[in-house]
């Protein structure tokens, strides 16, 4: 039997944020997700924030992009695994680049664990904006994990030289841990984007 | 055991850059994506489903009113959420926006010089049930002008947005109707692949059509399903 045709992708257009944020964006709809994980009180291991901005291939910050995490919990257990997480941690988070004053994204959540043997500690994520007509995926890995990330299977199908656009760079700050982490949808620089 | 998800179809979706859509050129990636494997957190995804649905969120025509009806065509707007295989998608959330009749966002950034309804909000959400199937009621978009080039207008259009089971499933995509004139214009849709364009243009449907209440549509989703390997169960 033939298969049905994908329906194709199209932009998310300018006008997401009262659709798909409109908490974050004061509209008066509640979101299905926000910037915070949900559960993060059962999910296990320090808090952290996860935080940059979107870039175009001029380098202007990108005010209408939406950006999109899911992980496992503290202990790499992803929600719905056998096994996994039987808690209220969800494992997924949706935030805007539209209203912060410098135009990022910050997203509240837990450091991952490593989720399958041999894997480092990861997020992944997947990028929405006016202009893109398809949405890209990405994975943020973290700096202080070089050990995990040299043996991380995904990380070595990545050019050597383009690996470092995965990782978020930590800061120890008054507000916590923060993981940094600047999307470049092209140009010098360009984020490594996933065919999923 | 999970099974391995069906390649994202190029043939189907839209290329990053898009020579007429203007801000493609800045913002879609030029590298040649990297294949992912399906590792644990591919075939796993998010839940979103009926549990996200509340009062009237699948009736747009009712959850933004004030003090009366909204302005415009009344629409329903069902279908079927299925993988590629056919199967039913059940229990998937399926998130709406929209211009009102005028053409208007409700949105801050939109300043197009057309009237806001106080009675229309233009976003909502449904869930598909366990055959698959959605359905939503709201007002028929109105096309509106944007600054991609001169004299440029959006085709009327409704925004959706679909999890289905894994995080490879996700999908944003506009269903647009039967007949607009403004669709053979509109670099959007042109930057679809010519044979899939069809499939983002929804069916006039009689049958859905509620007497001396509403025009209906139907509209079906197909999302990526699983490989076809030999494996059967
Ligand atoms: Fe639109």
């Amino acid at each position: 039997m033939s298969k049905l045709g994908q329906t194709p992708s199209q932009t998310v257009g300018p006008y997401f944020a009262y659709g798909l944020t409109p908490t974050q964006y004061g509209y008066p709809l509640k979101s299905a997700a926000g910037p915070e994980v949900e559960g993060l009180a059962e999910a296990g291991g320090p808090r952290i924030r996860l935080e940059g901005r979107v870039l175009d291939g001029q380098g202007a910050v990108i005010e209408d992009a939406m950006l999109e995490i899911w992980q496992a919990d503290a202990q790499g257990r992803y929600p719905g695994a056998p096994g996994g997480a039987n808690s209220g941690f969800t494992g997924f988070a949706r935030c805007g680049t539209g209203t912060a004053p410098d135009k990022s994204y910050r997203f509240e959540t837990v450091k991952p664990g490593c989720a399958e043997p041999g894997s480092a500690p990861h997020i992944n994520m997947i990028v929405f904006s006016r202009g893109l007509l398809s949405h890209a995926y990405t994975r943020v890995y973290f700096d202080d994990e070089a050990t995990a990330n040299n043996s991380d299977p995904v990380l070595a199908l990545v050019p050597k030289d383009r690996r470092n656009t995965l990782i978020a760079k930590r800061l120890e700050t008054d507000q916590g841990i923060v993981y940094c982490f600047d999307i470049r949808m092209q140009g010098d620089g360009e984020t490594v984007f996933f065919d999923l | 055991m999970t099974d391995s998800l069906s390649p994202r179809d190029w043939a189907s979706h839209p290329a990053y850059i898009d020579p007429g859509y203007k801000s493609t050129g800045l913002r879609g990636p030029k590298q040649p994506l990297i294949k992912l494997p399906t590792g644990l957190g591919e075939g796993l995804g998010p839940h979103f489903g009926q549990e996200h649905v509340f009062g009237h969120d699948a009736d747009l025509t009712r959850n933004g009113r004030v003090n009366g009806e909204p302005q415009g065509e009344r629409i329903i707007v069902t279908g079927r959420v299925l993988d590629e295989d056919g199967r039913a998608i059940p229990n998937t959330l399926v998130e709406i926006w929209q211009a009102n009749a005028a053409g208007r966002y409700v949105h801050s950034k939109d300043q197009h010089d057309a009237p806001l309804d106080p009675n229309f909000f233009g976003a909502g959400r449904c869930a598909t049930d366990d055959q698959g199937v959605y359905q939503f009621k709201t007002i028929k978009p109105g096309a509106y002008p944007w600054p991609n080039h001169f004299n440029a207008w959006r085709p009327n259009h409704i925004h959706l947005s679909l999890f289905g089971p894994s995080l490879g499933t996700r999908l944003v995509t506009q269903m647009y109707f039967p007949g607009d004139p403004l669709l053979a214009l509109d670099p959007i849709f042109l930057a679809t692949p010519e044979g899939a364009r069809d499939r983002l243009v929804a069916d006039f449907a009689i049958d859905v059509t509620q007497e001396a209440y509403a025009l209906g549509y139907r509209f079906d989703i197909v999302l990526r399903g699983r490989n076809a390997t030999p494996m059967e169960d």
